[in-house]
């Protein structure tokens, strides 16, 4: 019996060997380029404004208004301008976007920007990402399912018939009361782990009284000693989430608000305008060693984002319009033309009927939107420890060391500069500083951020992590 | 041997039984109708015969848009009513425009770049001559094509895999014993299961910034066959095992060598098997492909889908609609051809 399997093992390893064989054949064919896709580094060494080293890329998007700059540059032929041929691909979210930028099937991409600051300190997968570009200030909002909006819109502070804003998360107190006690737990979404929109979620209940729980070490969850436990759902599937009834609100980028108003789901209560009065947004994110490797096709890649940012900004805003229509094609955005303009030229509606006026709602070009701060980079990640992401303590020199690791505003100024040189854009739109705006106001609890005293800032809140304590599964522990 | 794969057994006993379904669907008048015609010309009869094989089809697609037209707008999603037959017809031709506008916006983009290396050469700059390719989005035409190329790959890597090794177990029963197990356990794998396995094995093996086929297509590919080589396997043994015995030993007599007799003997008499066995793998790779490319952003029907999806515009549930179409006329197609094939092999090889 024994010589009978022996022999079988034999002849199954020949086998598997010959399946080997035929992946390989598959594989062959895919390494065999490599040789020719290297040849060109020698090339490298050009500066900045030299000969595109790479003039066909492939930039990944998630299908969100913010995208925008680079619809448009594609559209308007701001890419073609600077002898760029750009082919824009929609990345089912927000990971497989990441893992492809990582991976390379993607030169670069239109990212969140916790996602390039967590995969250089290795929360997550870990890769040296850099961001040059921010793409936008705004943009997102919280909404709420329409039976929650009905729960707490009587008690809400009035004014000519309309609640006034911004509404606090302490109006949802009762109502989490409520679901504990029938043994439910209220459920919110957002969008990644290091989305700007869950920190801005997890800042609104904070700022409210409720705990968004916090992340043990290296788990993506997020719900230790949480009142309103946080789950990630894409961007595009938050309407019909919310409409099953797996979440009672969340957090996202338009059209996603003004989606749940349309299909009558849910109420929007609260602009990220509101709760952080112009906070960064989406980045422009790429491989630091692409960057090295393609300097001039990097900046030629800045230099058509600005301009399209320029364009979205002109004129008050006369391009809307216009952009509304190429995000509706369905290669971009796809959503309804009406449903993107509710929220892109200058309005956004709450519930119905109650349309605000949201100037800056989404800004791209204007108050330096476009400059990566290195004060942003810090305030993202601050919320990274004040919830738990980061599991240790930090000196405040290690919050400066990895923004400016990861932010890039040397990449930025050198294409603005030449912009600037040809007369592109406007001098006035490139600001002199050394990364680190003055502290900011602008927060819904009335916090101040300065970003030269991370720790400081981290021991102001109520609710977050402080100095010495750590997250296990049973909860906070430390000093 | 037999009992090994008797799941699979009915199939092959009887390939050509399946391929009648469309036909077989027809209900049974007869009684009543033929009596009176049968009397009519035999011209007459074979008109009636054709009409009637026509009629119940027919009547059972009219039946079908019928119901779908009337409950369709009944359901009231998120994105508006579900759209009845003439919104997926209309978005059929938004498509088709789709495409036509892409084709001109493509040639305006080569004669542009044609004009302007002409203009870069007579200016005396050659640095400035571009060869770039048209990078406008996929419309659902290049889609359909990526769709067939990936699972054209996955179909083939299947058949060089699965051929080989179903023939070894088929001849060996030792072999067979021990691959059996594997088989039984790896058939039923979704390929949503397989998808992250392969992916990051891919990712390790294709580290080239540039590779010769896209990652996703790869990925896409290797997960079709992984889930579609099974069938083909299984027919292949089912087929080397259960050749005439009398034949071998007339291969022994002649003092065949394994070539010769593997190629004289084995492989006639199990190709109506593998031709089975190719035709159900096809259908499951076809199935499987929609899945994977959903998941590993490959440009084709599945990530079309997936795309609309996540568009969640009014037109978008009859787009995809008109995408599920698309997929059952193609994969119809596909097993039609399969089926022409297997028609072949059989007429010239029947043993």
């Amino acid at each position: 019996m024994t010589g009978f399997g022996g022999s079988a093992v034999g002849r199954r390893q020949a086998i598997a060997a010959l399946g080997a064989v035929a992946f390989s054949l598959a594989l062959a064919g895919c390494g065999s380029s490599s040789d020719t896709g290297t040849s060109g580094e020698t090339v490298a060494a050009a500066n900045l404004d030299g000969a595109i080293e790479k003039p066909n890329i492939k930039l990944g998007f998630i299908k969100l208004t913010d995208m925008a700059p680079l619809a448009i540059a594609k559209e308007k032929g701001f890419f073609a301008e600077e002898g760029l041929n750009v082919e824009l691909e929609p990345q089912a979210n927000w990971k497989v976007l990441l893992d492809g930028v990582i991976g390379g099937q993607l030169d670069g991409a239109h990212m969140l920007a916790g996602q390039p600051l967590a995969a250089t300190i290795g929360y997550g997968t870990k890769a040296d990402l850099i961001a040059p570009l921010s793409l936008d200030l705004n943009g997102n909002a919280i909404t709420l399912s329409n039976k929650v909006w009905a729960m707490i819109e009587p008690d809400l502070p009035k004014e000519g018939g309309k609640p006034v804003h911004p509404i606090s998360a302490s109006h949802l107190k009762p109502v989490v009361a409520s679901y504990k006690q029938q043994g439910k737990q209220f459920k919110m979404g957002m969008v990644f782990p290091v989305s700007t929109h869950n920190y801005e979620l997890r800042y609104w209940l904070a700022a409210g009284g409720l705990n968004p729980g916090f992340y043990t070490n290296g788990d993506v969850a997020g719900t230790v000693a949480a009142d309103v436990p946080l789950s990630v759902t894409p961007p595009p599937q938050m309407p019909a989430t919310l409409e099953a009834g797996t979440i009672d609100g969340y957090c996202v980028g338009e059209p996603w608000n003004q989606a749940a108003v349309h299909k009558k789901i849910g109420v929007p209560v609260i602009t990220d305008d509101e709760i952080w009065h112009d906070n960064p947004e989406k980045v422009f994110g790429l491989r630091k060693d692409f960057a090295e490797k393609y300097p001039a096709t990097t900046a030629a890649i800045l230099r058509a984002l600005i301009k399209a940012q320029q364009w979205l900004d002109a004129d008050g805003g006369a391009n809307r319009a216009e952009a509304v229509k190429i995000l509706s094609q369905p290669n971009y955005v796809g959503a309804d033309a009406d449903v993107i303009a509710a929220s892109m030229t200058g309005k956004f509606t709450f519930a119905p009927g109650d349309t605000r006026d949201a100037k800056g709602f989404n800004i791209f070009f204007d108050k330096y939107a476009g400059y990566p701060f290195y004060s942003d980079a810090v305030w993202y990640l601050t919320q990274m420890r004040r919830w738990g992401q980061i599991a240790d303590d930090k000196t405040d020199q290690w919050y400066f060391d990895t923004a400016k690791a990861v932010y890039r505003p040397d990449l930025y100024l050198a294409a603005a500069k030449k912009l600037v040189a040809d007369g592109a854009i406007p001098a006035a739109s490139v600001p002199e500083t050394d990364g680190f705006r003055a502290p900011q106001g602008g927060f819904i609890d009335g916090v101040t951020y300065d970003a030269k005293a991370p720790n400081a800032y981290l021991a102001k809140f109520a609710i977050g992590l402080k100095q010495g304590q750590r997250v296990t599964a049973s909860g906070v522990s430390g000093s | 041997m037999a009992t090994a794969f008797a799941d699979l057994q009915p199939d092959e006993t009887t390939p050509q039984v399946t391929a009648t379904v469309p036909t077989g669907a027809a209900p049974v008048p007869e009684t009543a109708a033929t009596p009176a015609k049968g009397k009519a010309s035999p011209v007459a009869a074979r008109i009636a015969g054709m009409a009637k094989a026509l009629v119940a089809p027919l009547i059972g697609i009219a039946a079908f848009l019928a119901l779908w037209a009337v409950l369709a707008p009944q359901v009231d999603t998120s994105l508006g009513a579900l759209p009845g037959p003439v919104e997926v017809a209309e978005q059929g031709s938004a498509l088709y425009d789709e495409w036509s506008a892409a084709r001109e916006a493509k040639a305006e983009f080569y004669a542009q770049q044609d004009a302007s290396n002409a203009a870069a050469i007579a200016a005396g700059n050659p640095a400035g001559v571009r060869d770039f390719e048209y990078a406008g989005p996929p419309t659902f035409l290049d889609q359909i094509f990526t769709s067939l190329k990936t699972v054209a790959l996955g179909f083939v890597l299947a058949t060089l895999v699965a051929v080989p090794i179903g023939l070894v177990c088929g001849l060996s029963p030792l072999v067979n014993a021990a691959i059996n197990p594997l088989v039984q356990i790896m058939k039923p794998v979704s390929p949503l299961a397989w998808l992250p396995i392969v992916t990051m094995v891919i990712s390790a093996m294709i580290t080239s910034a540039d590779p010769l086929l896209p990652k996703a297509f790869v990925i896409s590919a290797l997960v079709v066959m992984l889930c579609s080589l099974w069938p083909t396997l299984i027919n292949t043994a089912v087929g080397a095992s259960s050749i005439d015995k009398d034949l071998l030993n007339v291969g022994r007599v002649l003092r065949l060598g394994w070539f010769a007799k593997l190629t004289r003997l084995i492989l006639p008499s199990s190709l109506p098997y593998i031709f089975t066995g190719m035709r159900l793998s096809l259908g499951v790779g076809w199935m499987v492909l929609i899945a994977a490319e959903m998941l590993a952003q490959n440009p084709g029907l599945g990530k079309f889908v997936w795309d609309e999806f996540q568009n969640g515009s009014s037109q978008s549930l009859a787009r995809i609609m008109f995408a599920v179409v698309v997929i059952g006329f193609i994969g119809f197609a596909l097993d039609r051809l399969m089926m022409f094939l297997q028609a072949l092999a059989s007429k010239n090889h029947t043993v």
